[in-house]
């Protein structure tokens, strides 16, 4: 598997970084380079392997129904670059 | 799915076809419903579910998506998500995962939404709709998985900023997936209608739309009947069964047009706009279509064992396919009126409680036609009517034992709803017992011949049609209360009729 420039632009996108042209295939190399890296796992046979979810042996940990958190707004908009009578604010988004 | 199982599904239905220039059209729908949970808490985090509160109150430092925090997985949301999948009938998957849906919006906090996607906690089940003309349609279940809520950006609070609230953010969601079974707007509220009752049987989600509770997602295209498969397009979004209706009827005009004049109908995201009550593109979504799933890291596989499956299918209530059938066997009622008791689990709860010990054909009409007629017209629900069915079931025992004319227990029953008082005691205070002292008739016919001696002489030269109004007027003087039947009789064997 190998990405090309146009690949790379619009995974940048997608993911809202910001790439210039002429660092799209330096950066297409430099992933080419990992995902070959990461393809060499594909030389061990693993068919009769489940897929491994977790380094240690546990069990996915429930939480019971009970409200335990919440009514923290100050702490919640704390970091917020603007809010206003307890919103987040943010540049306006209209479909 | 392939395609070949959705053509055999069904078709050659031709009512349900849409007219068009070249011919007949036929719709293809399919559902995803959003349910909210019951709960308490959110999905994966301790923060308060419920609806409201001031902006930004339910909110952890987890929903708020800040750095380092984990989601905890709520074991209840668990058991409602398979709760729900036995109430499908569906298949529970023992495993499943959840995925990161990646995609951003100001609303979404994480930048990803925890969902399932590969391996769902439901697999197939399906859902009986009752359609008016009596046929069943069953609409296949292809899946059914449990994700977050976003939250809410309010963009009218500010001339040039949109407001952000994230209580909704993280609070737990089923997202219910339809197969292409359902062919016309009615069928698709059909569908959501019977979807909403089965889980307000359960209890795992209230179905209130307004209030967001239940919220649909529609995919919709047309074809010619049996034909290949159209293109289609998807209508975000729409929260009540008005709007489903006028949506697909737009939608479908409008691919049938296109098709029509030539074009190709493009795969898209729609918004259906109440105002204007038509649908139009949402060309923001275009490119965020690629969410490129992966499982969360941060959750392991979500594993059930048979035991607890178990413990809550039996658990399970009487749901409302089966209750519609005992009703019919049990209680003799017509599909169409058991239906309607169904509809409500509530509903259902009232009528076997005035039905027990008496004529349940006569307590299914006087529920269905004068304690629905009543509260419809007062807005009430059935859980704060005026009249119990205690009281009710005690007016239709003066009913059954000729204290009281039909007519007259329907004047009681008036006061009964707009008082809240006891038939008995209503009856007693009023005088509206309903004389059927066969000498106290006699007198009240004897009186009105004697006045009206023309009239008399008419009916018995043979013009029965007068008959009526002698009826009337005894009625009237005895202040409505003449038992009906045995006025009619006593005034026929008068006239010698």
């Amino acid at each position: 598997m190998s990405v090309d420039t146009d690949t790379v632009r619009r995974i940048a996108k997608l993911a809202r970084l910001a790439i210039s042209g002429e660092a799209l295939e330096p950066m297409a190399k430099e992933l080419n380079v990992i995902l070959q890296w990461a393809e060499q796992l594909n030389e061990v046979d693993t068919s009769a392997v489940d897929p491994m979810t977790s380094a240690v042996q546990t069990k996915l940990k429930l939480r019971q129904d009970v409200v335990s958190d919440g009514h923290i707004q100050e702490a919640v908009l704390q970091n917020a670059p603007l809010a206003e009578h307890g919103f987040f604010v943010v540049p306006k988004i209209v479909e | 799915m392939s395609v070949q199982e959705i053509y055999d599904a069904r078709h050659g239905e031709k009512g349900a076809y849409i007219a068009g220039a070249t011919g007949d059209w036929e719709l293809i729908i399919g559902m995803e419903v959003h349910a909210q949970i019951s709960s308490k808490a959110k999905l994966f985090s301790g923060s308060p579910a419920d609806y409201g509160g001031e902006p930004n109150e339910h909110v952890s430092l987890v929903d708020a998506a800040m750095p380092g925090m984990l989601p905890v997985i709520n074991e209840f949301c668990v058991a409602q998500a398979v709760r729900t999948g036995l109430g499908l009938k569906a298949q529970i998957n023992l495993r499943s995962v959840f995925d990161r849906k990646n995609y951003f919006y100001p609303d979404l906090p994480q930048g990803y939404q925890i969902s399932q996607f590969t391996f769902p906690i439901v697999g197939r089940g399906e859902v009986r709709v009752d359609l008016p003309n009596g046929d069943v349609r069953i609409v296949r279940i292809e899946r059914l998985h449990l994700e977050q809520d976003a939250g809410k950006s309010l963009h009218d609070q500010h001339p040039s900023m949109s407001y952000v609230d994230l209580n909704r953010s993280g609070v737990a969601l089923m997202e219910i997936v339809s197969q292409p079974d359902i062919r016309t707007a009615e069928e698709a509220t059909l569908y959501l209608e019977k979807l909403r009752t089965i889980l307000r049987y359960l209890g795992t989600c209230d179905g209130n739309m307004q209030e967001g509770s239940m919220r649909a997602d529609i995919n919709v295209s047309v074809r010619k009947p049996g034909g290949p498969l159209g293109t289609r397009c998807e209508i975000k979004n729409v929260n009540s069964m008005r709007f489903i209706r006028q949506a697909i009827e737009y939608e479908a005009r409008r691919q049938i047009e296109i098709i029509e004049e030539g074009g190709a109908v493009r795969q898209e995201t729609r918004l259906y706009d109440q105002v204007k009550g038509e649908t139009r593109s949402m060309r923001s979504k275009e490119e965020s279509h690629d969410y490129r799933y992966f499982p969360d890291p941060d959750l392991l596989p979500l594993e059930l064992t048979q035991n607890w499956v178990d413990e809550i299918a039996s658990s399970l209530p009487e749901l409302p396919d089966a209750k519609k059938t005992r009703f019919m066997s049990e209680y003799g009622l017509s599909a169409y009126d058991a239906g309607i008791l169904v509809a409500e689990r509530e509903t259902a709860q009232f009528f076997e409680q005035v039905a027990k010990g008496r004529d349940a054909k006569i307590a299914a009409n006087w529920v269905i036609t004068n304690l629905y007629g009543a509260l419809n017209e007062a807005g009430l629900s059935i859980e704060n009517s005026p009249v119990t069915a205690a009281s009710l079931g005690r007016l239709l025992d003066l009913l059954a034992d000729q204290t009281l004319s039909s007519r007259l227990a329907k004047d009681v029953f008036e006061i009964m709803f707009a008082t809240g008082g006891d038939p008995e005691a209503i009856v007693a205070e009023r005088g509206l017992k309903q004389v059927t002292d066969t000498g106290a008739i006699d007198a009240a016919i004897d009186a009105v011949m004697a006045a009206n001696p023309d009239k008399a002489a008419e009916v018995k030269a043979g013009k029965d049609k007068l008959l009526g109004w002698f009826v009337g007027q005894v009625m009237k003087s005895t202040g409505g209360k003449a038992n009906p039947q045995m006025l009619n009789d006593a005034l026929r064997q008068k006239f010698g009729l």
